[in-house]
């Protein structure tokens, strides 16, 4: 018979103390995700209705305090300029980054500019665009929509230049190689070859960048400031969900508080909406 | 662009085309045959004088001067690391594309200076094509768009695109097999399939040249056959330098067989002679497979 070495008590003893240790951390993170979650379906499906999708807020005083339909089309309008602007911008310079500069010291330190960038608070950007474009009336608007979607995109943009380079770096360099070889020029080869190849894992780069940008309040609340009514002009003021929802748990009134919960779980729907499709893209990729 | 390589190529094209119409219907009634139905066309041959490679500060090639003749195989044999492969990307100016590598010396196309200044580079690889050791299809692109690539890539207005993808498929030997699936990816290809699908790339923009980094070291023993026969019907038409690392390999298929050691050039002449009587006590060594 072989005789494998006994394992001490103590040993033993260790084990079971570090895997409850660990099994209790993760249970008192998962306390507060589940019961945010718990609130939100909680307390905003109440707030659902048909009317809730359908109206604007109306600020009366008494009666039905209005439904979000300004904020989900103002936010709506406001990420997708803002994603015009960031993506295009993003993947531009990511393509730079890995097609051009590679390891040179100009592309370096604009890895590290666009690092800082990601760590710079939201507010920052929505200061920024206060004191350059709304105090300064550009356009001959103070608070307008599209001066959100430029604060949306400063941030927007480090998240697309990262997950843009990650993906394009994927991009095997044979295939350049081979598309070099055959007498391509680079450009060519970056639009025939490169962007192709890596289009999904791009989508799935841009679409978490949109989801973030989605949900934040600072850059919005001095650029775009808050409205009632649908606007399509993205020269006024809009509403927007993260705006609106900041407002209305402001409220003394019940209706109104109940009405920010309905548009929080909006919102965080339509932000896993994005994330799914984001996943589901990310999964059709042919770099797996 | 240098117009003294397009007129070149398009000599080239020229002397193909009147064959084509003709040659047509009975290459599509014999999908079998291959190269053969096509004309035999004089390619050009590459001369290397005195080039030396680097990579950053390390000095990779030390100055080697060797003759590519036309229409013959060239296969470059020696130990991993002796510069085989830098030479072969010299040729067609992809050694550049690595950071911090460069060349010094000449290389000639006839009497064309590849690295001439004026020279425009995508000019230089339409000219003098390449295999790499791993078939490396576009993942995104099917079966035929493979093959257009090159053209597509290079911006070459074709006036036959179908006629001239479907004459590089069976130029090497893969239409009877892929006839049917133009439009399925080309990565869906067996590994031997797919380095016929690059080698169809290659040719299908018609160049002088074809420098081929150990195309058949990734493959099974049938598609490597395949390869090596194939290599033998090309050079009626094509320049081809071979880098092997199997001596084997460059017996069956080389015209003439050159030894290098550690970045320099030992010894070039006729395969049999390289691997029989070679001249060099080091060549010698190195096909007995005493060292290396």
């Amino acid at each position: 018979m072989t005789q494998l070495a006994p394992i001490s008590s103590r040993r033993r003893r260790t084990d079971v103390i570090m895997r409850g240790v660990l099994g209790a951390a993760t249970i008192v993170a998962l306390v507060p995700l589940v019961l945010v979650i718990y609130y939100l379906f909680h307390k905003g499906l109440s707030a659902w209705s048909k009317n809730f999708f359908t109206t604007d807020p109306n600020g009366n005083f008494l009666g039905y305090p209005g439904g979000i339909r300004s904020a989900i089309l103002g936010t709506i309008e406001i990420v997708a300029f803002a994603t015009l602007i960031s993506v295009p911008i993003g993947i531009g310079v990511a393509l730079y980054l890995t097609e051009y500069g590679k390891d040179s010291k100009f592309a370096n330190v604009v890895r590290y500019f666009v690092d800082v960038m990601t760590g710079v608070p939201s507010i920052v950007f929505g200061l920024f665009i206060y004191i350059v474009l709304v105090l300064a009336r550009t356009g001959g608007s103070t608070f307008a929509a599209w001066k959100g979607s430029i604060a949306l995109s400063l941030l927007m943009l480090p998240i697309v230049i990262r997950s843009s380079e990650v993906v394009l770096l994927l991009v095997p360099g044979s295939l350049r190689e081979a598309a070099l070889a055959l007498g391509a020029p680079r450009w060519r080869v970056v639009a025939r070859v490169v962007l192709p190849t890596s289009l999904s894992g791009l989508v799935t780069g841009a679409l978490l960048a949109v989801a973030r940008g989605a949900g934040e309040t600072a850059p919005l609340l001095f650029t775009v400031a808050f409205a009632q009514s649908l606007t399509g002009n993205l020269n006024q003021s809009m509403n927007s969900l993260p705006i609106q929802i900041y407002n209305d748990i402001q409220s003394p009134r019940a209706e109104v508080v109940t009405r920010a919960w309905g548009a929080a779980l909006t919102l965080v729907l339509m932000v896993l909406l994005l994330n799914l499709i984001a996943r589901a893209a990310s999964r059709r990729s042919r770099l797996g | 662009m240098n117009p003294e390589i397009d007129t070149k190529n398009k000599d080239a094209t020229d002397v193909s085309s009147p064959d084509q119409p003709a040659g047509q219907p009975q290459q599509t009634a014999e999908p079998a045959r291959r190269a053969s139905t096509e004309t035999k066309r004089t390619a050009h041959s590459v001369t290397v004088e005195n080039l030396r490679a680097y990579y950053g500060g390390q000095e990779s090639i030390k100055g080697m001067s060797i003759k590519f003749p036309a229409n013959e195989v060239t296969a470059l044999i020696g130990p991993s690391g002796s510069g085989k492969s830098t030479v072969v990307r010299c040729i067609n100016r992809m050694h550049e594309e690595i950071p911090g590598a460069r060349a010094e010396g000449r290389v000639m196309l006839d009497d064309f200076d590849v690295y001439d200044p004026k020279v425009d580079v995508t000019a230089v690889r339409r000219a003098i094509g390449m295999v790499f050791q791993k078939p490396n299809p576009f993942p995104t692109m099917s079966i035929f768009d493979n093959v257009a690539a090159g053209l597509r890539l290079t911006g070459t207005k074709s006036d036959n695109l179908r006629e001239t993808v479907h004459k590089a498929l069976r130029g090497v030997g893969l239409w009877g097999e892929v006839k049917n699936r133009l439009n399925e990816p080309g990565i869906g290809l067996s590994g031997g399939q797919q380095q016929r699908l690059c080698i169809a790339r290659t040719i299908a923009i018609e160049p002088e040249v074809i420098l081929m980094d150990e195309p058949a070291s990734a493959l099974d023993p049938v598609s490597t056959l395949r390869i090596e026969e194939l290599v033998e019907e090309l050079k009626e038409r094509y320049t081809i330098v071979i880098v092997t690392h199997n001596m084997q390999q460059a017996a069956r298929i080389a015209d003439t067989t050159a030894f290098m050691l550690e970045g320099e050039l030992i010894e070039h002449g006729p395969t049999n002679k390289i691997f029989t009587t070679p001249e060099d006590e080091r060549t010698e060594r190195y096909v007995t497979g005493k060292f290396g």
